[in-house]
């Protein structure tokens, strides 16, 4: 005998949605169990690769100065990719419709692209000392880039046919940009955001490796040069959740200002937000 | 070599001819030339054409023989290299805001749902789109849109963008309407009922239409007349009146005078070398 259970098409989804976490939970759970279970079969020194029940144990003790850590650590992330955002978008206008902005700011920018930004770093603290201006500094550089070049080819990128309807409406160069260029852009502008929030939590690290006292990449080093490898994974898996959250911010701000976009509808091809 | 011979008028008593037609839409001695590179490319040369208000011109021609262009210096987003255009009583010298305009891609906004995107063009003019909701509403109705009016371009078939697109550009009731191969991008079918639908939309509206398409079939079923032209450099080669009774709707194409007329614009184009009777493959 067959029971035919009915259910409404939002209790459907909600249960879609569920298996589709639980699975994703059961992912990493699997993870951390095979990593567990293989360290201590075949014998693996801790300081090698500790098991993730160390790593854990570790992290829970050093909670504290971890927290402090990841406070000022993500303050630099955000500040430096807020700085990044404000400054790179309006750039990327002018240059996208200015011809002497363009001529002139726009090739400059292509040749610092080319100047691998890192090995810049060690300037800045010659600089700017050993403080937050050289980390803000160096993830706004980082960031800055990818946020600018598809920024602009996003108000590029518009069909030109698109402004010629614009056109015979008689509408002014203002309500032009925000009616329809922006909104054209928008897609390719969090594009950028997004490349320039993975990148700016690798700054931040790489600019406390330089020249730092504080912050979870300066632990990250002092962790290392102890050999306490389950500090250093602790330390990892934090700057990972840290990155995973600003990423997942700038996702859930496409999923607010641009919901009729595919890249949004069509699910993201990785974790689900919600 | 077909000798093309002027096809015989045959208007109906009492036309429009007899009284004083007011002119929607005048192209004078208008030429445009292209630089490209060192070379210049003469895209329409010294063409001359008037459309009466509420007439439905079309004008066909092969690709490149500057029918789009002519098209837009009328709706002033591009500039005659010579000549004058006037359009509704103005002359151009910017882009015209009294008209509807409409392409071979639809162009609507992908983050505008089908009704929004009706309303951009009155959001444009800087009106309270609120205020024309309703009239939007309606025409969308009307050209069975009503029940998409909250969908995303992105979910509507292309003969369903395209309807939206000439919505937008009837919206604010502009006098002249343009039409720049409007069903060029849908396939046969679509653009079969496209074509009834406009016709019946158009005298119900009675607007001035220009009409550019390639089809020979497309614009003789529409227009009052046809506006021929041969490419390189573009000219008109003649005027041809169409007298089939309206609506043509979908049995048109039965009618001798569409079979007579069609034929003579076909002439045409084989004596200019636009279309070759004999296979080009023959050479190989």
């Amino acid at each position: 005998m067959t029971d035919t259970i009915v259910v409404s098409p939002r209790a459907a989804r909600t249960y879609q949605r569920l298996l589709r976490f639980g699975r994703q939970l059961a992912g990493f759970i699997a993870l951390f169990v095979i990593w567990e279970v293989g360290v201590r079969v075949f014998h693996v020194k801790e300081y090698v690769l500790p098991p993730p029940s160390q790593v854990f144990e570790a992290a829970w003790e050093h909670w504290s100065s971890m927290a402090q850590g990841a406070w000022t650590t993500t303050l630099e992330i955000v500040a430096g990719y807020v700085l990044a955002i404000v400054i790179s978008v309006p750039l990327a206008v002018s240059i996208a419709f200015s011809r002497l902005v363009e001529q002139t700011v726009y090739p400059v920018m292509v040749f610092l692209q080319i100047v691998p930004k890192i090995a810049v770093a060690p300037l800045f603290i010659i600089w700017f000392g050993f403080g937050f201006t050289p980390k803000l500094l160096l993830v706004f550089l980082l960031s800055f880039f990818p946020i600018v070049i598809s920024s602009i080819a996003g108000f590029r990128s518009i069909d030109p046919e698109i402004m010629d309807f614009v056109h015979t409406t008689g509408a002014g160069g203002w309500k032009a940009f925000l009616k329809v260029r922006l909104p054209h852009a928008l897609p390719d502008i969090f594009t950028g955001l997004k490349v320039g929030a993975a990148l700016s939590a690798t700054a931040a690290v790489v600019a406390e490796f330089v020249a730092s006292d504080r912050g979870l990449g300066y632990q990250l080093l002092q962790y290392n040069g102890d050999l306490n490898t389950q500090m250093v994974f602790a330390i990892i898996i934090l700057l990972s959740a840290i990155g995973v959250i600003v990423y997942f911010v700038v996702e859930l701000l496409q999923r607010i200002v641009i919901p009729w976009h595919v890249s949004t509808t069509q699910g993201t091809g990785g974790i689900e937000l919600t | 070599m077909v000798s093309i011979v002027p096809l015989p008028r045959r208007r109906p008593a009492g036309d429009r001819s007899a009284a004083p037609v007011k002119i929607s839409i005048s192209a004078k001695s208008v030429s445009k030339t292209f630089r490209l590179g060192a070379s210049e490319i003469c895209a329409l040369d010294n063409v001359d054409v008037e459309v009466g208000d509420g007439e439905f011109v079309a004008i066909v021609g092969p690709s490149g023989c500057g029918k789009s262009t002519l098209l837009r210096i009328v709706a002033g987003i591009s500039r005659p290299t010579t000549g004058d255009v006037v359009t509704n009583g103005k002359t151009v010298d910017k882009p015209v805001t009294d008209i509807g305009i409409v392409f071979q891609n639809p162009v609507l906004l992908a983050w505008r749902n089908v009704l929004d995107n009706v309303l951009i063009q009155m959001e444009l003019r800087g009106e309270a789109p609120g205020k024309y909701r309703e009239r939007a509403v309606a025409l969308l109705t009307a050209v069975g849109l009503g029940d998409f009016l909250d969908r995303y371009p992105r979910e509507l078939s292309g003969g369903m963008r395209q309807r939206a697109a000439i919505i937008r550009a009837l919206i604010h009731e502009p006098p002249v309407l343009l039409m720049d191969e409007p069903f060029g991008a849908l396939d046969a079918l679509t653009r079969e009922q496209m074509r009834v639908d406009l016709e019946l939309l158009w005298m119900r509206t009675r607007k001035t239409v220009l009409f550019v398409t390639h089809g020979i079939d497309e614009a003789v079923l529409l227009a009052d007349r046809v506006v021929v032209m041969s490419p390189r450099p573009g000219k008109i080669e003649q005027i041809v009146d169409v007298d089939i009774p309206r609506p043509r709707g979908l049995d048109a194409r039965h009618h001798s005078r569409f079979i007579e007329i069609t034929q003579h614009i076909t002439d045409v184009f084989l004596s200019r070398g636009v279309l070759k009777s004999e296979s080009r493959l023959s050479d190989i």
